[in-house]
């Protein structure tokens, strides 16, 4: 392989292509020629393997599209024609229903990786501002596609989710009829979330298409955060590219071709043995028919928006209004377009942070597993209290940022990635 | 990857059983969906007992005789009544807005009854009915207080009354507090034996448990092969890799 030789200009078709659009250099732009550290390891993968589950997301949606109907008196009755009477219609369902939950863990432990690496510091600030524009773009579509089963989880689910939206001061009712476009949740709102849903896909496509090209422009980072662009220069590859680096393609696509095999078995136990996960991926709840003059016994969320729900329960109503609770429930997700300026730390990564970084990041992290089990959980004084505690932990992992990352003391960093 | 493993466990481990049972446990239903002569059992008690009143609107009948293996002219003799033909919905001639004056609540459909409970709930609902004479149909329910449906299996099973927690026991036949009750007992046998009785039951639960998801049993072997074809898969993409990254480190 010699790459870094000018690039050499393919014939035939190729040639002929490449002379219109410039396929050689594209491909050699983000694969064949493109540095990643040669360190990276396990937890690089999740970023690969969202993308493999939002394909599979889009291409088993298009065909559940195909028999499903978004209209209340039908939608139930479809969901149930595809799972019976359509040709491999249940594994379709099963796997769209299992991936909208994989696609969660995957992103939860891509943005974990983001923030053990430090991956959002300067020069990746706009890398991870998309990527969070995605991840609120991945919860609006899957908080329409929730409602399209039309179950009593599904039903009563937005009801909640969209009464947040008439606690704003005010404007609050209006704001909540707009979004429904009737005054409960009705056959008008099953219509705009299932265009919403379809759209909303297309629209993160688009998005990683960005968060691709803003990775490139900055290169990958490693679990010792170091810069290897910024080390000596020089590979087997070439003179120019840094010596740490290894091409993307061949070595991190059939690194990356293993996760995704390992990824599919994981994911073909849960399709194939356990589609309802326990009552966690499928909510039991939502095996009857949506009734608006039924509430269940006990809402909750599906589990991968529970850590926010919890939040919105621990804080207290002022003055009988949730508005508060509501605030706080954004403010934890909008804060991390924050992070890139709330650490000050002269290092990137976990590994040369001090202690004071590592004690937050974990509180975080455990502070997010518990609020979510918290918020799958009917109410209680013990949940409430642990709620406080812990969405207190959360915003302190940001709010005080500025404070331990400079106070603490770090270690060196090598300039080249340890063997 | 045996971090990945524990995080993945972590993540996912707020399992949570969402039990309908109340704080009755439930009886185990030994559900077999292989058990071919049992749901076969199932699907006649359904349809003359339960078809009456409670729909299967999702499901076909001919869905049912192929998966149960029921053949074509005895599923039209013992399994479909009236003009109804194998193609059809299995759904019944009660208008919803009858059963509701009757029974002072819509008659739920049954299709996704084991999905919704579970098939545990179901077998145990079906041996807990009891007289409670404040009840407009006489009977009441352990798992289900206050239950709108009489007891139609009452002739086959005979008459319970309630075992009564201690403290609050009532006379037989009086006004009962279902919160007190805690437990069943067969006063006067009916038709069938316990043991038949037991057995009719798990059939009709066994019935509704393979009702509520037909493709179950296709899923899990198709399952085997998907991961065969992946454990080759990666053998052969780890391979690969390991080829690649020998000259790396």
């Amino acid at each position: 392989m010699s790459l870094d030789t000018a690039e050499p200009t393919p014939r035939g078709f190729l040639g002929w292509v490449d002379k219109r659009f410039p396929v050689v250099r594209v491909w050699n732009e983000h694969f064949a020629d493109y540095y990643a550290p040669k360190n990276m390891g396990f937890w690089s993968i999740f970023g690969s393997l969202a993308l493999v589950v939002l394909v599979i997301q889009i291409l088993s949606g298009i065909w559940l599209a195909m028999s499903y109907k978004p209209s209340a008196t039908d939608a139930f009755a479809s969901v149930e024609y595809i799972m019976r009477d359509v040709e491999w219609g249940w594994l379709l369902r099963y796997i769209h229903s299992t991936g909208a939950s994989f696609f969660f863990i995957l992103i939860y432990m891509h943005m974990f990786r983001g923030l053990m690496w430090g991956s959002y510091k300067k020069p990746r600030e706009l890398l991870w501002i998309i990527g969070v524009v995605m991840y609120l773009a991945m919860m609006a579509t899957a908080f329409f596609g929730y409602l399209l089963p039309w179950g009593q989880m599904s039903y009563w689910g937005a009801q909640v989710i969209v009464n947040l939206f008439a606690a704003v001061p005010g404007v609050g009712e209006d704001l909540s009829v707009w979004v429904r476009g009737d005054y409960v949740i009705s056959d008008a709102t099953l219509n705009r979330f299932y265009a919403f849903h379809f759209l909303l896909p297309f629209l993160l496509a688009g998005l990683v298409f960005l968060h691709i090209v803003a990775l490139h422009r900055v290169g990958s980072t490693n679990p010792d955060g170091i810069e290897i662009k910024a080390g000596p220069k020089g590979n087997r590859w070439s003179n120019k590219a840094p010596a740490d680096g290894i091409p993307f393609h061949p070595y991190y696509t059939v690194k990356d071709t293993v996760g995704v095999v390992v990824f599919l078995a994981i994911f073909s136990l849960v399709v194939f043995y356990a589609p309802d996960f326990g009552g966690l991926f499928l909510e039991a709840p939502n095996f009857q028919p949506a009734d608006p003059l039924k509430t269940p016994e006990h809402i909750a969320p599906v589990w991968y928006f529970t850590p926010y729900y919890a939040m919105l329960r621990a804080v207290p109503p002022i003055g009988g209004s949730q508005f508060p609770g509501v605030v706080v429930m954004f403010a934890a997700i909008l804060i991390m377009f924050l992070l890139p300026w709330l650490d000050r730390s002269p290092v990137r990564s976990i590994r040369y942070k001090g202690l004071l970084s590592k004690v937050f990041l974990g509180g975080f992290g455990v502070s997010f597993v518990v609020l979510a089990y918290i918020g799958l959980m009917p109410s209680s004084d013990l949940y409430t209290l642990l709620a406080q505690i812990f969405t207190v932990v959360y915003f302190a992992f940001f709010l005080l940022m500025p404070i331990y990352t400079k106070l603490e003391k770090t270690k060196p960093v090598p300039e080249r990635v340890p063997e | 990857m045996r971090i990945a493993i524990i995080l993945l466990a972590l993540l996912l481990s707020p399992l949570t059983a969402f039990g309908s049972g109340g704080h009755v446990s439930l009886e185990n239903a030994r559900v077999d969906l292989k058990d071919k002569s049992s749901l076969q059992r199932g699907a006649r008690y359904f349809v003359n007992y339960c078809m009456g009143c409670h729909s299967l609107q999702y499901v076909r009948y001919n869905r049912v005789a192929n998966d149960l293996g029921i053949p074509d002219d005895e599923l039209r003799e013992n399994l479909i009544f009236g003009d109804a033909k194998p193609g059809d919905l299995m759904t019944n001639a009660l208008r919803p807005e009858d059963g509701e004056k009757w029974f002072g609540t819509q008659i739920p459909d049954l299709t996704l009854v084991t999905r919704w409970r579970s098939p545990n709930w179901v077998y145990t609902y079906l041996k807990s009915y009891y007289t409670d004479d404040s009840r407009p149909y006489g009977v009441n329910n352990l798992v289900f207080p206050q239950v709108g449906m009489p007891h139609a299996l009452a002739p086959l099973q005979g008459e319970q009354i309630p075992v009564m927690a201690s403290g609050h026991e009532g006379g037989h036949g009086g006004a009962v507090d279902p919160a007190h009750v805690v437990g069943v007992k067969l006063v006067e046998p009916g038709q069938l034996t316990v043991k038949e009785y037991d057995r009719m039951v798990r059939d009709i639960t066994n019935f509704l448990t393979y009702v509520g998801e037909p493709s179950k049993l296709q899923r899990q072997s198709l399952g085997l092969y998907v991961l065969l074809f992946l454990g080759l898969l990666f053998l052969i993409a780890y391979a690969m890799k390991k080829e690649f990254w020998k000259d790396v480190h």
